[in-house]
């Protein structure tokens, strides 16, 4: 850098302050760079991605030969018959089919307990916000009707010590017993009875069969709260005296009393080493066995990266599975991502020519493949919003994923599903054996990374970078416009020593405004809160009534401060007000940003690529017309359109139609999609309310300052 | 922590002697051996195999030096050197499953321990020497069994319970290694002690592979002393060891119709389940028996089954007379079969190896003749504990216990008075788990209740950060009618010192099993008196001795630094502290005017072109932004001029082209 070299000539000002002087000076060209090198870094990721490798040497995967053997296959057949023939004969009772498992666990010496538990439906609670689920919520609207019935069985490790389990996961609804939840259930089963003769296990097995007529996450959170977090109090509204049901659910323990394998009470086997969710689906894909891997739990947490090798492993160098993760299909297509990738393709080859050694650049449809999967992997640890049962576990801490496994044709055909099952089974079992090699908890890998495919990854320390780019201009812009401020008040000299006093002060004026507006915010967030009290309301009503109470709030707020939302007519002083607001409002997004890339990254990255643009290029209106050159009208239009753009309902609707289809939108619809965030407990509706809306408010506000 | 006064110190030690003197009657002035092993078939398809040999020697007061016949030395002169008391020490893999195998027989009770290894020991020297006692003993044994006992000397590790486990007044001590390993080479240092080792006589039968193949694997050591009958006096040693396995036989018409209800037993013998046969005593036994135990359930069972094809057989005009055991075939005839006293009692088959030749091998067999299942007696209470709460913050500890069928029928039995069931508990935690005990929460049938309710005696020695565990006794009596209980307590987890981490830091850190004790329970069986046989074994069997039970081992996981990254914490820290103490220095040392006016002299003085030109261009640069907002055009071209870039260009042009060309 130039201005190192005269630091030896000017010692008053270090380098390091110099820099700093220079960057601010220069923060137009500074900002307009690091937003593009942003972009540019984002859209690199997919060639910067690494191959996966498995880090933890204790595993071993694929090391032991299978033991699964068409032995247990068959047993798994003759269980799947059983449940069906099930289904088929006696619609009535759907406890017949759990006390079927449950004498089929028992069968194999695995001791068995059933799990009673009532739904919980989703409800916000704003005070229980970041509080672990073990906060006792007990459910309001659970009846005695409605509950579900976990059965669960438990292999003790011979010579084990039973510190350390691993958790079969096979959720499936006994109302209706479809065949792809048989045959996860006839895997599971055909492991858990390989599992109940294995001499090697060293940590218990248990296999939760979950009740998902109420949803599999409702199942599983539930037992894993009551083995976790158990409430021993029964002080529910829901007690055994009033439920007329509970009675069934003593009879199914009743008839299974088998030399003390089971009893009513509730079983726990130690410390959760990992769990693994396993489901089938019903229709195949044509080409050939597939396993898809879902992994995302609740605020873009992520089970550690060597379960997913593992898994990965296994299934493509063991059992010959193709393994597939959640991709973004509409980006697939997409003219603009297909050019990016034959750009870098061309970038690469040049590279390469010019140095062999340089291993730059991948084939642009391998780029594009690469892209739709991290944007994919990206959105869903943004939404923080899980992806299946499994996220339930990561509130827990124990690793944990979901392996659905997809078969080529249908499984109606005996033969093909006894193929299926002893791959499935021999996938699982693998696994299990891996985890079971592995003395201490998943440590050794990466928590924090992205997927661009199975078997590539992007690390926390490289797609830090494009948001680091992102949003490095922020504090410059906002140290310049402040200096800028407080510099550029007209200089009065007859009350020189009141104003450098007013001066250094003026700021706080702005701070104020810019604390209702994020003070706006937080009661916006809290209002879904009041609004669901309301009895029989569609979503499109609650999003009207929600957004009318948000810009009487913002009145409201406005008044009681009594600072003015527009200033009628701004004196000579105020003139450059908008520049010392828009350096507060830009700070504090910089501090919300910064904020939440420690909660969700994933969120942070893709809010820092949608705010931050407007943030930088935020300027009145009435100065852009008046300047009257093309820059400045082309300055005001991009303003005017980001503006719009920006505002969460419209970029919502934007986004599904992008990624979706615009048919069948409404207005509902968002309120549909913030319910679901507020009732994951997701940061992200934290961070629309808190940071977006409040920074793209000041933004507009901005926008229409007179001036 | 209550010291006991003076005076009641030796009144009590003299009771406890007499207690010992009363229990084992025994008390022989030569070196006597015995050995047994005692089968029994458990409920789930499983074998007990349990070897009990008891070796026994006089004490004299000169014998330190002095050579035994047939009792070890080295274990004599550990007893004289430390004056033990009595001691006890156990290595165990594997889980006793209390519900399948039974918590109330005295096999559970004695021989049923925490998974890795469990000493305690009782000394007989001043208080103040105890400790030093105990160090100097775990040493000596972790010498002797191959095994890592030594790390039982840290204070940390081991404690000095009171009443709850065992009264033995101030001198007990009582650690445990939970994840200590347990494999041949500490079976192998513990045979020699025995005078034939496993080459003759019935620990012969230790085959390695098929012992270590058991589903519960527990070697125990057990040393005390006999005492006089006449005065009560120390008189001699008694030293026990035992080993207990629990073996699944080979079942050999396995079919895999796991559903069908009705599962025959697995017919076993001894050379399938151990591999080998007996081919005789050890010559130096003075006896050397066999016995197979039907526990009480079976027995009744049995006897359901002969009553009922008793009647089939009456109505059916067959064979009336069928014997008691017409639920399974014994291969050989035992020699006597014990009876215990009461109805619904147990049996025991006692086969002699006195009476076999070496030639003729003893290979006792049963196979079933009938499906039977029945359960094994259980302690009053089934006791688990677990770790409630998540994270790497807090937590909590709870012990629940559930009554079991034993409670219910002391329920029916004295229904007129209020009957009460004492539990004592005795819980041990590290010290980096910091408990708080008043959280100690106490639900009897799901309701909170107040503690002193139900506690009747508490004894809380709170954990030391890196001296001592935390420590507490509980008696506790519970009405009879209850149905389960949950001891709660919460606890902080701590931070270790980087060096104090375990190994394998990442899998956790353990807490050791809580022992539950009901001491209004006897384990003991009772048989009709065989006074001819004195078995050391039968007597143990009916020794009075509260019903013990230990809980699971629990896994706390705790904070654990990256251990693989020492180089990235050196780094960044020494890129930390370079930062912080140069600019602190730099603003300390730092005087701005005098530079000032120092570089203000040297400009006059020596005016050098070239810095004068850089004065200018950084004053040029440094007082732009002052003047107005500069359009970064400008402002660039001043700093980024046109030459430079030309320059910049040819450059890389030329490296381009070289590297280009060099290919």
């Amino acid at each position: 850098m130039g201005a190192n070299e005269n630091s030896s000539a000017k010692p008053r000002v270090r380098p390091i302050v110099r820099l700093g002087i220079f960057l601010i000076s220069h923060s137009n060209i500074v900002s307009l760079v690091c937003f593009l090198a942003g972009v540019v870094a984002l859209l690199l990721l997919p060639v910067l991605a690494k191959n996966t490798y498995i880090s933890e040497n204790a595993l071993m995967p694929g090391s032991a030969n299978n033991m699964l053997s068409t032995h247990h296959v068959s047993d798994a057949n003759k269980f799947i018959k059983d449940l069906t023939d099930l289904e088929l004969r006696s619609m009535a009772s759907p406890i017949e089919s759990q006390k079927l498992i449950a004498q089929y666990m028992s069968a194999l010496d695995a001791e068995v307990t059933f799990h009673k538990f009532y739904p919980q439906f989703s409800q916000f609670h704003p005070l229980h916000f970041f509080t672990s689920p073990d906060s006792g919520i007990i459910s309001k609207n659970g009846t005695c009707s409605s509950f579900g019935v976990n059965t669960v069985g438990i292999i003790r490790a011979p010579r084990g010590d039973g510190k350390e389990a691993i958790v079969l996961v096979t959720p499936y609804n006994p109302n209706k017993v479809g065949l792809g939840e048989a045959v996860s259930l006839g895997i599971a089963y055909s492991v858990f009875s390989l599992l109940s003769h294995a001499t090697w296990l060293a940590k218990d097995i248990i296999w939760f069969v979950a009740d998902s007529q109420y949803g599999e996450y409702s199942a599983v959170a539930s037992w894993l709260r009551e083995y976790q977090a158990p409430v021993f109090h029964k002080v529910d509204i829901v007690t055994s005296e009033t439920c007329n049901e509970s009675s069934t659910f003593d009879e199914l323990g009743q008839g299974l009393y088998l030399d003390g394998k089971l009893n009513g009470d509730f079983r726990r086997a130690g410390t959760m080493a990992a769990a693994l969710v396993i489901k089938v689906a019903e229709q195949g894909n044509q080409y050939e066995d597939s396993l898809n891997i879902y992994a995302e739990a609740s605020n873009g947490q992520m089970p550690n990266l060597d379960l997913i090798n593992i898994v990965n492993y296994l299934a493509v160098h063991k059992q010959g599975l193709r393994i597939k993760v959640k991709k973004m299909w509409s980006l697939l297509d997409s003219w603009w991502l297909n050019t990016v990738g034959i750009i870098f393709e061309s970038l690469g080859k040049i590279a390469r020519s010019l140095n062999p050694q340089w291993k730059f650049g991948i084939p642009a449809s391998e780029y594009v493949e690469g892209a739709a999967t991290l944007a994919s992997s990206l959105y869903y640890q943004g939404l923080g919003v899980p992806t299946g049962p499994h996220g339930a576990f990561r509130d827990y801490q124990v690793d944990a994923i979901t392996l659905e496994i997809s078969p080529k044709v249908s499984l109606t055909k005996v033969i093909r599903r006894n193929e299926f099952i002893l791959r499935g089974g021999r996938l699982i079992e693998g696994v299990i054996r891996s985890i079971n090699n592995l003395l201490e908890k998943f440590h050794q890998s990466f928590f924090l990374y992205l997927l661009t495919s199975p078997g590539k990854f992007v690390s926390v320390g490289v797609y830090m970078i494009p948001f680091a780019l992102l949003v490095a201009p922020l504090p410059i812009v906002a140290a310049y416009l402040h200096s800028n401020a407080s510099s550029s008040t007209p200089q009065n000299p007859s009350t020189l020593g009141v104003d450098a006093n007013h001066k250094s002060w003026k700021w706080l004026n702005s701070a104020r405004k810019v604390l209702i507006f994020h003070l706006w915010g937080v009661v916006v967030s809290l209002l879904p809160f009041f609004l669901c009290q309301l009895p029989n309301t569609t979503p499109t009503m609650n999003f009207i009534l929600w957004g009318f109470a948000s810009a009487f709030s913002l009145l409201i707020l406005f008044f009681i401060s009594g600072c003015p939302i527009f200033e009628a007519a701004a004196s000579q002083p105020e003139k450059n007000r908008w520049t010392s607001l828009k350096s507060v409002t830009i700070s504090t997004t910089f501090i919300g940003l910064s904020l939440m890339s420690v909660i969700n990254f994933a969120t942070a990255e893709i809010g820092a690529l949608l705010i931050v643009p407007i943030c930088l290029l935020a300027r009145p209106l009435k100065l852009d017309i008046q300047a009257k050159s093309w820059r400045t009208l082309l300055r005001a239009s991009c303003n005017i359109a980001l503006g719009f753009v920006l505002f969460p309902p419209v970029a919502f609707v934007l986004l599904k139609g992008a990624f979706e289809d615009f048919y069948g939108i409404n207005v509902g619809d968002y309120w549909n999609w913030v319910e679901s965030l507020w009732a994951w407990n997701s940061a992200t509706y934290l961070y629309v309310g808190v940071v977006h809306l409040p920074s793209w408010a000041l933004c507009i506000h901005i926008l229409f300052h007179p001036c | 922590m209550a010291l006991p006064p003076r005076a009641t110190f030796p009144l009590s030690l003299h009771l406890l002697l007499l207690l010992l003197s009363l229990l084992l009657a025994t008390s022989t002035q030569q070196e006597q051996f015995s050995e047994e092993l005692l089968l029994k078939p458990l409920p789930d398809r499983k074998i007990l195999a349990h070897f009990h040999f008891q070796n026994e020697a006089p004490l004299h007061a000169d014998s330190f030096a002095r050579h035994h016949h047939l009792f070890p030395k080295s274990i004599s002169q550990l007893v004289q050197k430390f004056h033990i008391k009595a001691m006890e020490l156990s290595f165990t893999q594997g889980r006793w499953n209390y519900e399948r195998w039974g918590g109330f027989d005295p096999i559970s009770s004695h021989n049923a321990k925490p998974p890795g290894v469990e000493l305690w020991a009782v000394f007989d020297v001043p208080l103040h020497q105890v400790d030093a006692s105990w160090k100097n003993l775990t040493h000596s044994l972790s010498g002797l069994f191959c095994t890592s006992i030594n790390f039982l000397e840290s204070s940390t590790t081991y404690s000095a319970p009171e009443w709850a486990f065992q009264s033995a007044l101030g001198s007990l001590r009582y650690g445990t290694l939970p994840r200590e390993a347990v494999c041949t080479e500490n079976l192998t240092p513990w045979l020699k002690l025995l005078p034939c080792r496993d080459k003759a006589g019935l620990s012969s039968l230790m085959d390695r592979p098929s012992i270590y193949r058991s589903f519960y694997h527990s070697q125990r050591l057990h040393l005390s002393m006999s005492s006089a009958a006449s005065d009560g006096s120390r008189s001699g040693i008694i030293l026990e060891q035992t080993l207990t396995v629990v073996l699944q036989p080979n079942d050999q018409n396995a079919d895999m119709n796991h559903v069908s209800k009705a599962k025959i037993q697995p017919s076993w013998s001894l050379s399938s389940i151990f591999g080998r046969k007996i081919s005789g005593r050890c010559v130096l036994a003075k006896l050397s028996n066999v016995y197979l135990h039907a526990d009480r359930g079976l027995v009744a069972q049995l006897e359901n089954l002969h009553e009922n094809s008793a009647q089939f057989a009456t109505n059916d005009t067959g064979p009336v007379d069928f014997r008691m055991n017409s639920g399974f075939k014994l291969s050989v005839t035992p020699e006597r079969v014990h009876k215990e006293l009461g109805k619904g009692s147990s049996l025991l088959y006692e086969y002699p190896i006195n009476d076999y030749k070496d030639t003729e091998q003893f290979d006792l067999g049963l196979s079933w003749e009938h499906p039977i299942v029945w359960s094994s007696p259980h302690a009053p209470f089934y006791a688990s504990r677990f770790l409630m709460g998540s994270g790497n913050e807090r937590g909590a500890i709870a012990i629940s216990l559930k009554s079991t069928e034993m409670t219910q029928g002391l329920l029916t039995n004295n229904i007129e008075e209020r009957c009460k069931l004492q539990v004592n508990v005795l819980q041990v935690v590290p010290w980096y788990v910091k408990v708080y005990y008043h959280t100690l929460q106490l639900l009897v049938d799901e309701r909170p209740q107040v503690l002193t309710d139900f506690v009747e005696r508490i004894r809380v020695s709170p954990s030391e950060d890196k001296v001592s565990p935390g420590m507490m006794e509980l008696v506790l009596q519970f009405p009879c009618e209850m149905k389960s209980a949950v001891l709660s307590i919460e606890f902080d987890k701590g931070f270790l010192h980087i060096d104090e981490y375990p190994p394998d830091a990442n899998q956790g850190f353990d807490i050791p099993s809580a022992i539950i004790s009901f001491p209004d329970f006897n384990a003991g069986l009772q048989f009709y008196d065989q006074s001819e046989s004195k078995s050391p074994l039968l007597s143990k069997l009916q020794e009075k001795s509260p019903v013990l039970s230990y809980t699971e081992v629990l896994l706390v996981p705790l904070t654990t630094p990256d251990f693989s990254m020492p180089y990235n914490v050196i780094t960044i820290t020494c890129t930390v502290f370079a930062l912080y103490f140069g600019s602190l220095l730099n603003v300390l040392r730092r005087r701005v005017g005098e530079e000032e006016r120092l570089l203000k002299n040297k400009d006059a003085s020596k005016a050098v072109f070239l810095r004068r030109v850089l004065t200018k261009l950084s004053a040029k640069l440094r007082g732009r932004p002052l003047e107005s907002t500069p359009s970064p055009s400008s402002s660039s071209s001043s700093f980024v001029s046109p030459k430079l870039i030309l320059r910049v260009l040819l450059v890389a042009g030329i490296a381009i082209a070289w590297q280009y060309y060099s290919q």
